[in-house]
């Protein structure tokens, strides 16, 4: 992404950012569950080309083929097994006033961050991986060798935390002998 | 000569991601559509991690972020399996009617 | 021998605590003889320690003994001490002498009675009682002998308490106290706190007497008429004299002992131990003096018109002791306390003849049914006689001399003022006619009995006819230790108490400087002078009065029983009135008692429930509604709890934003 100009760059920035916001919205306002799933899909897709725009193409990658492919999978297949898909029900659902507050106190939280990055002086001492070198040496070899090498006990962690997930969905979702479900 | 892309701009992205993943928490009533949203706020925090990686010519920031997709699969994983659980016990998914932690 | 005063009153303390505790195993002889002999040595001790006084001159006939500290708080230090002085030893005699005599009595009267054990131990603990509080050196000891005798009356007069009347008694007599004794331990308080800012600390008499030149008139006022509320309490004076009526309905023995001859004489006793206070309070001895005559004189013509001769002797013993009041109030300590003694004697035979005539008449108390006992009990005949006519103030006998002693004071120490001595003359003739309207309905006349009753008539045992004769005989020859100076007599009383009362009376000599006071004190201290015309003049009038007085009786009740009836039916208001004893207790009942039942009911009402409980219930609820409150925050709901993190969140960052900005 280096060659790239900067207008590009810009152009390419602005139109994700407003499409990533935009999906987000449509996501948490549908009331069709099956809706927001493929909004989130969208906004995951937008992410990852941000990603690529920051240089960090393995995570773009691995954001697509993990979130959007396998977690939103699961969510549409859950979302079916719950039989959400037709929409919501017939039942009149009724206004929360309190919820409604809580959601106008939260802008607050955004307000608060927007006020950080503007008074927040991001500086700090830069490391070895410029753009140019990540370009040479190839940006998942690099990232390779870090986990492999400085966090391989993390990534050892990590993975025996997903195995607790598998052993747990498994567990949990198991049909029990004595119901006659 | 065009600047670069400041900074600020990704965090302010970030920012706003999670704002809307948080009021979609607090408002919604469907559970899995919490749970999206939820995936939405990891989601927003991953761009801030991979920004100030960025800039700070780390890779520190996306060896945490590769760590928090794997906590958020294992996430993904259980919470969907406890809400068909849920479903199976109560025959909703309106967390207005779940209140078994009731004190 | 001083060593050993305190023997006085540790001897009925002993036979109080062999009969309490272990009397129940003895036989009803071996309680009485324990019981009897206890006072009895108690007396001994006395006369030996009064035979060692004669011995020595008047200044030194002080023993003095201080058993171990009582109370040691900062600078106030309070011993167990005995004092036995002119004063003391008079009133040792007399409570165990009398108190001996009751006692032998007693084993007698109370023979049949099942509470036999319980009497004796009760009335051991009395003598004990009383015996400290005249033998104390200090007033804090005194106070405990004053409230133990109030305690020990209440327990005898409601001995029979299975009778809702005695033990209603029984209370009345303890609370009317209670209120009397408030008086007095205010004064106590006052009396410690005035010596306390001057730096002394003490309660000692002879302390107290040394220092008490540090107490101003208007405080001296203050303690000392404190102190004659306790008094009036007591010895039952106006206001509160209206629980020793109600007391007869204890035995007849605890009547004459306690509420005649010991007990209620023990306000009389205090005022002439503190005289060295009242003397520097001429206001103090003056309402002293005040309420003694309006007592003597209400009280008298109470007794007028009763019926039961338990209640006329009661509202005798409140006229008497008005008199004795009468006597410390005018400055006459040695008089008042002459008549206490007199008093004594034949208050206390009058007493037990009572308790005679009721033993003879199968516990019958109403005068209007007796009559014609005269050939059938002749001992107690007699010695009842011999009592009336002492009471009566006939010369020769023990209540001539005392009474005419304190008419004769009350005359001279008021600068001559002829109506204080008449107002006590009449008072005198009054008394003399209720007695003798008591005797002649009692003795004389045919008998009003029922025939039952006439057919069990007989004189009592020997043994409670004794002590009938013993003080019989002391009426008699109790009075020749007073015969005051005109008459040829040496006024030996009042030399022996003069170490005691010698320079309260020079004081009020002082005070009072007439001329009148200088004649007669020179017909009282010096050879008999013609000089002492006016004192004559007055005894021979006061003896006119009480003869009259038993004339009239005689007139009613022997020659012409018809006048009394007519009398009362022509004066049906006043008697009626009189018979009522003015609707005092009325009064009192329903300004006082019901007066503080209502205010105990409204502050139950209102302050205790609804403000205490109010308040109390009030904070409780309180909190109840605020958990209510606070409880709603756990409602189960998850989306609840986000919102809460989230607030968590934006405090925190807020708080970082913060530092960042400033």
């Amino acid at each position: 992404m280096i060659a790239v100009g900067m207008g590009f760059k810009w152009f390419i920035f602005i139109v994700m950012a407003i499409s990533a916001i935009g999906s987000a919205l449509m996501m948490a306002t549908r009331k069709n569950p099956v809706h927001s799933a493929l909004w989130l899909v969208v906004t995951f897709f937008s992410i990852a080309v941000i990603y690529v725009l920051l240089n960090a193409t393995f995570i773009a990658v691995a954001q697509v083929m993990v979130y959007a492919g396998a977690i939103m999978m699961l969510t549409l297949f859950i979302i079916m097994l719950i039989h959400l898909e037709q929409g919501p029900s017939c039942l009149p659902v009724k206004r929360s006033f309190l919820k409604l507050i809580g959601g106008i106190i939260t802008l607050t939280l955004l307000l608060q961050i927007i006020a950080g990055i503007r008074f927040y002086a991001n500086v700090g001492k830069k490391g070895v991986y410029t753009p140019e070198m990540l370009a040479s040496v190839g940006n998942t070899a690099a990232v390779g060798s870090l986990l492999y090498g400085k966090y391989a006990f993390v990534f050892e962690i990590a993975s025996v935390l997903l195995l607790l997930g598998i052993v747990g969905a498994v567990v949990l979702a198991r049909k029990r002998k004595d119901e006659e479900e | 000569m065009v600047p670069d892309i400041p900074q600020g701009l990704y965090y302010a992205l970030g920012a706003v991601l999670f704002t809307i993943g948080a009021i979609g928490v607090i408002t919604r009533r469907n559970a899995i559509i919490i749970f999206m949203c939820i995936e939405l706020m990891l989601n927003a925090v991953n761009l801030t991690f991979i920004a100030s990686g960025n800039f700070l010519n780390s890779l520190d920031g996306v060896v945490f972020v590769f760590f928090i997709m794997a906590v958020a699969a294992a996430e993904a994983a259980v919470g969907l399996a406890i809400f068909v659980l849920i479903f199976r016990l109560k025959g909703t998914i309106n967390v207005d009617d779940i209140h078994l932690l009731k004190g | 021998m001083a060593d050993f005063i305190w023997l006085v009153p540790v001897f009925p303390l002993v036979g109080f605590l062999i009969n309490g505790l272990v009397g129940i195993r003895f036989s009803k002889g071996v309680t009485a003889w324990i019981a009897c002999l206890s006072v009895i040595f108690s007396f001994v001790v006395s006369a030996i320690v009064f035979i060692q006084f004669l011995s020595l001159s008047p200044e030194t006939r002080v023993f003095e003994k201080t058993a171990f500290d009582w109370i040691v708080a900062g600078d106030f230090h309070t011993q167990i001490g005995f004092r036995i002085d002119a004063l003391s030893i008079i009133m040792c005699l007399v409570v165990s002498g009398v108190g001996s005599l009751i006692h032998i009595y007693s084993a007698g009267y109370m023979h049949d009675d099942a509470g036999f054990r319980r009497y004796f131990t009760y009335l051991n603990l009395f003598v004990f009682m009383m015996l400290i509080l005249v033998t104390a050196d200090n007033i804090l000891l005194m106070f405990v002998g004053w409230e133990g005798v109030g305690l020990c009356s209440y327990l005898l007069i409601g001995f029979w308490y299975e009778k809702d009347s005695a033990s209603n008694a029984g209370k009345k007599a303890f609370i009317v106290n209670r209120i009397g004794d408030f008086g007095f331990l205010l004064g106590i308080f006052l009396l410690v706190a005035t010596l306390g800012d001057k730096g002394v600390w003490t309660l000692k008499y002879s302390e107290l007497q040394a220092n008490a030149h540090f107490i101003t008139p208007a405080l001296a006022t203050a303690i000392t008429l404190l102190f004659f509320v306790g008094a009036t309490g007591k010895s039952a004076q106006i206001p509160l004299y209206v629980w020793l009526p109600d007391a007869m309905e204890g035995p007849t023995p605890v009547s004459s002992l306690i509420h005649a001859a010991t007990m209620v004489t023990a306000g009389v006793y205090m005022i002439a131990r503190l005289n060295f206070f009242y003397i520097m309070s001429p206001m103090t001895m003056s309402i002293v003096a005040a309420i003694g005559f309006l007592t003597a004189f209400f009280a008298a013509t109470i007794g007028c018109a009763q019926y039961d001769i338990k209640r006329v002797l009661a509202y005798s013993t409140v006229s008497q002791l008005g008199y004795m009041f009468v006597g410390v109030g005018v400055g006459a300590y040695a008089a008042g306390i002459f008549h206490l003694m007199t008093h004594a004697f034949f208050k206390g035979l009058l007493f037990l003849a009572a308790g005679s005539v009721m033993h003879a008449m199968s516990g019958e108390l109403d005068m209007r049914k007796m009559g014609g006992l005269r050939k059938k009990i002749p001992v107690t005949y007699w010695t009842c006689f011999i009592a009336c006519l002492a009471i009566a103030g006939v010369p020769g006998l023990s209540g001539f001399f005392s009474k005419d002693e304190i008419l004769w004071m009350a005359y001279i120490r008021n600068g001559g003022n002829i109506w204080y001595w008449l107002f006590g003359a009449i008072t005198a003739g009054l008394t003399a006619f209720y007695m003798f309207r008591m005797f002649f309905n009692t003795f004389h006349g045919e008998c009003r009995a029922s025939e039952e009753v006439k057919h069990h008539i007989h004189e009592s045992p020997k043994i409670m006819t004794i002590p009938l004769a013993i003080l019989a005989v002391l009426s008699i020859v109790g009075g020749w230790v007073g015969i005051p100076h005109l008459l040829g007599g040496g006024n030996h009383i009042e030399k022996w108490l003069e170490p005691v009362f010698g320079h309260a009376h020079a004081e009020i000599m002082q005070a009072k400087s007439i001329s009148i006071v200088g004649n007669a004190y020179a017909s009282s201290s010096g050879t008999p002078a013609i000089e002492g015309s006016a004192e004559l003049m007055l005894m021979i009038l006061a003896v006119a009065i009480g003869l009259a007085g038993i004339f009239v009786a005689w007139l009613f009740y022997v020659k012409n029983p018809e006048l009394p009836r007519r009398f009362v039916e022509r004066q049906r208001g006043l008697f009626t009135l009189v018979h009522n004893k003015y609707f005092v207790d009325e009064v009192y009942g329903f300004v006082f008692v019901k007066g503080l039942l209502r205010i105990g009911t409204m502050c139950k009402n209102f302050v205790d429930e609804s403000i205490i409980d109010g308040a109390i219930n009030g904070v409780a609820s309180l909190m109840s509604a605020l958990g209510g409150l606070i409880r709603r925050v756990q409602n189960g709901l998850v989306q609840g709890y986000a919102f809460a993190m989230i607030l968590g969140a934006i405090v925190v960052i807020g708080y970082l934003i913060s530092r960042i900005l400033s």
